[in-house]
């Protein structure tokens, strides 16, 4: 009943820290534009019990780039609409002779629930409001463009911590590296429970407080389909947490705009600040497509190309 | 049958918290009843059957105010007979039966049907009725005819009544019958979606949490229509620090409250939940370790009085799915001694007698059964004979339940039951 956490990518608690930058190292060699064929005869299942666009997009790209053939089950498709279980569902699935399942489910922790009863790769796409391994990995990375190292960076979160699990997922692997992170949001979405996620993090209401001096700052989207009646003030959550261009100049003059996407113009932040020089958030999306790429290389490929 | 059946258990110490008895003792059992206790070979004449019991603990059976039996309606889950067989596996002589079967135990009918010897039961079972019809909190049920039919309790286990009112009128009417109403203290709607204790946890985990104030709250109330009915309300599961208090104030006042606790609230936190295995999922959940030391507190100080297991069977496609859609509840018939002792007895040193007392006499004298839960002379011939320090290895696969859910598989016991008596005929022995 126990899991081999070494041959899937479930969380990030279960890397280590040489892990992480062996799959960055690996990403620097990727390039999408010239596919390799390491992962040659390969089939990699994309099990989406939940709406993606990107990570969807990139983990399918990242497969064919190195040769895999990829196969894309959602939920409304399929014999899961008519109540097969998800172990059945993996079962077959794996009868089907899947190599890995790279899966995005509502509910936390169901990549657990293949990983425990299947031997092959399970690659957590995002799972309800837990973890986003891959997005965290991709973030770092991209962090890591521009700013030499992790340890000491002032980063700085905002927004929907509470239902995000991009938020947990950053949180772990920046605090792993020594980043100062500093998560900033309204009690309903940050409450200060979420100082327990974490050793070395700082909370606070105020948005300049949270932003002067950032190297990072990072923005999340306000998760209105998982507020469950929770009463949110729109108009007062713009006034108080909306990245505008005034708010932005608080941080260093180096510092870099992150979002892991999709972006609401508007809500979490301006028009003019999702497009400034300073935002990273399309260099993100090329970046995932890399590390996504080093993931499966990593977990599918032969051993020895294993960095 | 034989009609003058007796049974020697010679050599064992035997504890019998009600009558305070803590000694070297031999036990005669004749016709279902005790028939004489004396010291070690006091007793003369033969008896059909000699069981030597030295180096080995005599308790009362026990008796478990909080087991599902599944029957009627869920029998892929437990059967009444297999649900027993479990229970005397464990030293349970008596259990009480929660109503949440399918349908709803609401009806005399089913009270009875549930007793019948059809059913095979091989322990005694007194069901505990739904205190309102269907268990849908809208008007009570008929308390002095489910009396009447056998039941002993009555509760909405699991769909607690949340509305005062009727709160209060269930109170009143049990008290007229002289029967507790057995609450699951838990305010639905404030832990709607939940799957685990709110805390780190659960934020870690990204579970939504059910918090402690859905419980303690709902004590808090019932403790007050307690106090103005005077009805006798039982706690079920109590498992916040919060929950503990208010009982403990409660009783403090006078008012007619009891509670009880599982093994495995005094045993795991909410940390211990690895990898979202879906075994360590119950209602309620397991909570934090302030709340588990705070029960521990109320165990030693009297506030808690008694252990029930809420053995609740699931099938493994019922539990072995995402953490969210799994089924609460977990099985605890066969691992309830051994957990019991290695918290109270082994960790805290609460002397032995003490501890027996929240398995045998106490949960006696909540269901009003005072020839149950203890050994003296024309008592029920209800026993337990157990080795306190043997060492074993509890396997789920080897469970006599129909379910597997434990957290406990595979951990090392130390105390296990050797053999269990009801109504002077042996009906376990390992």
């Amino acid at each position: 009943m126990s899991i081999d956490h070494s041959r899937s990518l479930l969380d990030i608690e279960h890397l280590e820290k040489k892990d992480i930058l062996a799959i960055f190292r690996l990403a620097r060699r990727m390039n999408p534009s010239r596919p390799k064929n390491t992962l040659y005869g390969k089939k990699v299942i994309l099990l989406f019990y939940e709406a993606s666009t990107r990570t969807r997009v990139s983990f399918e790209l990242a497969a064919k780039s190195l040769g895999a053939a990829t196969t894309l089950v959602t939920a409304t498709a399929s014999s899961i609409e008519k109540g097969e279980s998800l172990i059945d569902t993996g079962g077959t699935l794996i009868a089907e002779a899947a190599d890995a399942i790279v899966m995005r489910h509502p509910s936390s922790g169901a990549p657990y629930l293949l990983a425990r009863h299947f031997d092959i790769p399970i690659i957590n796409a995002g799972d309800g409001l837990h973890a986003h391994p891959s997005q965290a990995l991709l973030d770092a990375y991209t962090i890591l463009k521009h700013h030499s190292e992790l340890h000491g960076l002032r980063v700085t979160i905002i927004g929907d911590i509470f239902h995000s699990r991009v938020a947990r997922s950053n949180i772990h692997l920046l605090t792993k590296f020594g980043a100062h992170v500093t998560l900033c949001g309204p009690p309903e979405l940050a409450p200060e429970a979420c100082l327990g996620l974490s050793t070395g993090l700082r909370l606070t209401r105020d948005i300049e407080d949270a932003v002067h001096g950032a190297d990072v700052v990072m923005l999340l989207r306000v998760q209105k389909e998982r507020l469950q009646g929770m009463a949110l003030d729109i108009e007062e959550y713009i006034s108080n947490y909306q990245m505008t261009m005034d708010r932005l100049k608080l941080a260093k003059r180096t510092a870099i705009l992150m979002h892991p996407g999709p972006i609401i113009r508007g809500m979490e932040l301006t028009d003019e600040v999702a497009d400034c020089p300073q935002s990273v958030i399309l260099e993100q999306v090329h970046n995932g497509l890399l590390v996504r790429m080093a993931i499966l290389e990593r977990l599918l490929g032969a051993k020895g190309a294993q960095a | 049958m034989r009609t003058r059946y007796s049974l020697l258990i010679r050599g064992g110490r035997l504890i019998d918290p009600a009558a305070g008895v803590d000694a070297p003792m031999d036990l005669l059992l004749r016709d279902g009843r005790v028939a004489q206790v004396a010291e070690p070979d006091e007793i003369r004449g033969s008896a059909d059957e000699i069981i030597n019991a030295s180096g080995m603990i005599v308790a009362p059976g026990f008796i478990d105010l909080h087991v599902h039996l599944r029957q009627p309606g869920q029998s892929h889950k437990e059967t009444i007979a297999t649900g027993t067989a479990a229970a005397v596996a464990g030293g349970f002589t008596s259990v009480c039966a929660m109503p949440n079967t399918v349908p709803v135990n609401d009806t005399p009918d089913i009270t009875s049907w549930m007793q019948h010897p059809e059913r095979k039961s091989v322990t005694n079972v007194f069901p505990v009725a739904a205190a309102t019809v269907g268990s849908r909190g809208e008007s009570l049920t008929d308390y002095a005819a489910l009396k009447r039919a056998g039941a002993v309790a009555v509760s909405d286990d699991g769909r607690p009544v949340l509305d005062s009112n009727m709160m209060r009128g269930a109170l009143i009417a049990a008290k007229m019958e002289g029967i507790p109403v057995i609450q699951h203290a838990e305010d639905t709607r404030l832990s709607l979606g939940g799957a685990m204790n709110a805390g780190a946890s659960a934020l870690r985990m990204g579970l939504r949490g059910i918090s402690a104030e859905s419980e303690y709250r709902i004590i808090e109330r019932d403790c007050e229509l307690a106090a103005e009915t005077g009805g006798h309300l039982h706690v079920a599961h109590i498992s916040t620090a919060g929950g503990v208090r208010a009982v403990r104030k409660a009783k403090a006042a006078g008012y007619n409250v009891t509670c009880e606790v599982t093994p495995h609230h005094f045993t795991l936190t909410d940390a211990e939940i690895k990898d979202y295995d879906t075994r360590y999922k119950m209602n309620p959940p397991l909570r934090s370790e302030a709340d588990r030391v705070a029960i521990l507190a109320g165990i030693a100080d009297g506030t808690i009085d008694c252990i029930a297991t809420d053995h609740a069977p699931h099938a493994y496609h019922e539990k072995e799915v995402e953490f969210d859609r799994s089924a609460f509840g977990i099985t605890g018939l066969e691992t309830a001694l051994p957990l019991t002792l290695a918290a109270l007895l082994h960790d805290q040193k609460l002397p032995l007698p003490k501890i027996l007392a929240l398995l045998t006499s106490n949960p006696a004298r909540i269901i009003g059964k005072n020839n149950l839960g203890t050994l003296v002379n024309g008592a029920h011939a209800d026993v337990v004979i157990f080795d306190p320090k043997k060492r074993w290895t509890f396997g789920a696969n080897g469970s006599r339940s129909k379910s597997r859910n434990t957290p406990f598989d595979g951990w090392q016991m130390t105390g296990k039951v050797l053999t269990t008596i009801v109504s002077g005929k042996i009906v376990f022995q390992s």
